[in-house]
């Protein structure tokens, strides 16, 4: 079957565990993950176990009041932090067993980020943010130009590539950051409170912006403890006390 | 169950293979960083300038002290080589103890009998293999005149190679001849200082002056020493280097006789010397020493008293290269030490820059900066200041010692090592307190860093 033949450029298929029963193939995999605080002798278990899978083009909001662990799974999702116990499969790749550096890398070449405070670095101008993650890539500073020329043009921002982060609006600055997390084409698009520091208009536009990055095929995980957000995505994980306490699909 | 499910719906963009990527492009890489770091170096100007001119004073001092060290000592030994590195110098000094018991007593003033004698002389040129000329000066104090001018100076009776052995120049005529000597003639050669002082309009040559009641001709003008307290003995004279005519040693000894009188406070006092100075020039530089300490052991044989003094240049010349040195390493020392504390300067600095930046590390480690990146710009940057720094301050450090001796005629030798030296170690100091403050921000929890605020 075609389905078991690896894919080396996403490692998507490379092994038979990453189909599921319905046929997608899964992108991000969490087998019970645990996570454990330590504050000198106190041990404070923030995730107490959570299984999940997400799907190649997947759209999925996790959500849950403050304090629930989502920002502490969002970080695990994001390779920036190692779960205590348990395994994370980011494209078939078993990144418990990962060191620093290769971590680094995982996170530059497989996963794009957005946060609810853009991170833009302020010194550099838009172009110049965009093209940093594929810079740490290694791509030619030919290649780097090239896609971040067309990623600043497909999120309208083509007429102020020279403009620093504090030139431009919350709405044109988050814009900016979606560019860059879709730099390096990453294997899942994360965001972490994405609309959070917009007013309405704005977090409305992003919000149409991740739509249409989700019909163009991108797998989106997005972090929101607003209800209302969560549903307008296909997928929604409820959180709660560090624990998955439901995973809704919207039927359409 | 179809391919376009499996197949990944957004296909990869030119994903560059690794391997090829990572060689051929980290010099982009380096040029990046480096541009990274100039521009965070510029957006912070004022705690950068004064990060950089830590190090800028202190590479400044290092250049310009040994500059001036150099300078110093260049001077010293040139004054030293001016005495000649081949010259023995020997003079007559008046014992303390004759000159008390002489002015005991009653009666006529008795002449006090002292000094280097020509047997002297005569016995350390035949005993000492390897002297080649020994030239034999006697310095009488003397009104000299010309016209209605006069003038108190050192009258020295010497030998016809008197300038070569002490390496000095005529600036017009010549020095005496042997005739000139075998004659006893009554020829005189001026010191430039006392050519002006009694001819200030006319030029001497072939004029004479007045010592005593004899006419000398003027046959020669010589450059003034700079340099020489030997001779200065003549009825006791100051320290100061006296003014000097020459004449031929013969003729001193018929004119003014061996015994010279002086008036003092207390009456007359008359002395006695035959030989004032001797300058014994040694064919080989390497046995100066040697015949020097031979030289010494023949005069403490012959003389009761310890009435002459022996000078080596060669030996006071590494007196004053082992100063040389010594002064050197303190300059240096004291220097390095403002080095090392701009380089703290820097470090300081950088780790303020660390921790102001702790938000950008975060940021650049979650889209895929390893920890050696970071440690790369963060390195980078410091050894950039330090290195701007060094620039800056080795063109000043080179313009100083111009300026010091422009302004207040000190000798001063930039030598090619010392800029070199001192822009080393500027960079080794970037490199040196850039690794920690580097390795702090390399290592900080990414997770903690982007929630820096």
């Amino acid at each position: 079957m075609t389905s078991l033949e690896p894919n080396p450029a996403t490692g998507i298929g490379n092994t038979p565990a990453d189909i599921d029963s319905v046929g997608q193939s899964v992108v991000a995999s969490l087998k019970d993950i645990r996570k454990t605080y330590y504050m000198g002798a106190l041990a404070v278990e923030v995730l107490h176990g959570i299984s999940l899978d997400f799907y190649e083009g997947e759209y999925v909001s996790i959500m849950g009041p403050s304090g629930c662990g989502k920002s502490t799974l969002m970080n695990i999702l994001g390779c920036l932090d190692k779960p205590t116990e348990g395994t994370y499969y980011l494209g078939g790749e078993d990144t418990s067993e990962m060191d620093d550096d290769e971590l680094s890398t995982i996170r530059g070449a497989r996963l794009g980020f957005i946060f609810q405070s853009y991170n833009l670095i302020q010194q550099l101008n838009v172009l110049e943010n965009i093209e940093m993650p594929l810079f740490y890539q290694g791509y030619s500073e030919q290649d780097c130009h090239e896609i971040a020329m067309g990623l600043v043009e497909r999120v309208g921002l083509d007429d102020r590539i020279d403009h620093k982060p504090f030139e431009l609006s919350g709405g044109q600055q988050q814009r900016v950051a979606i560019a860059r997390a879709l730099a390096v084409d990453p294997l899942i698009i994360l965001a972490d409170e994405p609309t959070g520091n917009l007013d309405t208009k704005s977090g409305a536009e992003i919000l149409d912006l991740f739509d249409e990055l989700n019909q163009q095929g991108k797998t989106l995980i997005m972090i929101t403890h607003s209800d209302e957000l969560a549903e307008r995505s296909p997928r929604w994980v409820r959180m709660l006390d560090g624990k998955v306490e439901s995973d809704d699909r919207r039927n359409s | 169950m179809t391919d376009a499910i499996l197949e990944p719906t957004v296909q990869p963009r030119r994903r560059p293979d690794r391997s090829k990527v990572r060689v051929g492009n980290r010099l982009v890489r380096f040029k990046k960083i480096t541009q990274v770091g100039i521009k965070s170096i510029y957006s912070h100007g004022l705690r950068s300038l004064l990060t950089v001119l830590g190090i800028v004073i202190g590479v400044a001092a290092v250049i310009a002290m040994l500059a001036v060290s150099e300078g110093a000592s260049f001077e010293a030994q040139q004054q030293f080589r001016d005495l000649g590195a081949n010259n023995i110098l020997l003079k007559s000094v008046k014992p303390a103890e004759v000159e008390e018991s002489s002015n005991r007593g009653f009666g006529p003033p008795q002449a006090i009998v002292y000094g280097l004698t020509l047997a002297d002389v005569e016995t350390i040129r035949n005993s000492i293999p390897g002297i080649s000329n020994v030239i034999a000066s006697r310095i009488v104090k003397k009104n000299v005149w010309h016209l209605g001018r006069s003038m108190n100076t050192d009258v020295v009776g010497t030998a016809v190679d008197y300038p070569t052995s002490r390496n000095y120049n005529l600036r017009s005529g010549r020095f005496f001849s042997e005739t000139e000597m075998r004659d006893h003639a009554n020829v005189v050669v001026l010191s430039d200082e006392v050519a002006n002082a009694l001819f200030p309009i006319d030029n001497p040559l072939g004029l004479s002056i007045k010592i005593d009641s004899d006419y000398y001709n003027v046959i020669g003008i010589m450059e003034s020493e700079d340099f020489s307290n030997l001779g200065q003995n003549q009825a006791g004279s100051s320290n100061a280097a006296p003014s000097r005519i020459y004449i031929p040693f013969t003729s001193s000894k018929s004119r003014f006789g061996e015994t010279t009188t002086r008036q003092t406070a207390g009456g007359m006092e008359r002395e006695t010397v035959q030989l004032h100075e001797a300058i014994i020039q040694v064919d080989n530089q390497e046995s100066v020493i040697e015949v020097g300490e031979i030289i010494e052991q023949i005069l403490a044989r012959r003389h009761k008293d310890i009435d002459y003094a022996i000078e080596i240049p060669l030996a006071l010349l590494r007196q004053a290269e082992e100063s040389a040195l010594r002064d050197q390493i303190v300059a240096g020392a004291i220097a390095g030490i403002s080095l090392l504390v701009g380089g703290i300067g820097i470090m300081n600095i950088m780790l303020a820059s660390v921790t102001e930046r702790t938000r950008e590390i975060g940021i650049r480690r979650a889209l895929g900066a390893k920890k050696r990146d970071i440690i790369t710009q963060f390195l980078i940057e410091a050894v950039i200041l330090s290195a701007v720094g060094g620039v800056i301050g080795v063109v000043l450090g080179i313009a100083i010692p111009f300026v010091i001796s422009a302004f207040w005629g000190m000798t001063t030798i930039v030598t090619p090592v010392a800029p070199l030296l001192a822009f080393s170690i500027s960079a080794l100091i970037g490199v040196v307190f850039g690794i920690y403050p580097s390795m702090r921000a390399a290592d900080m929890d990414p997770v903690e860093a982007l929630r820096h605020e």
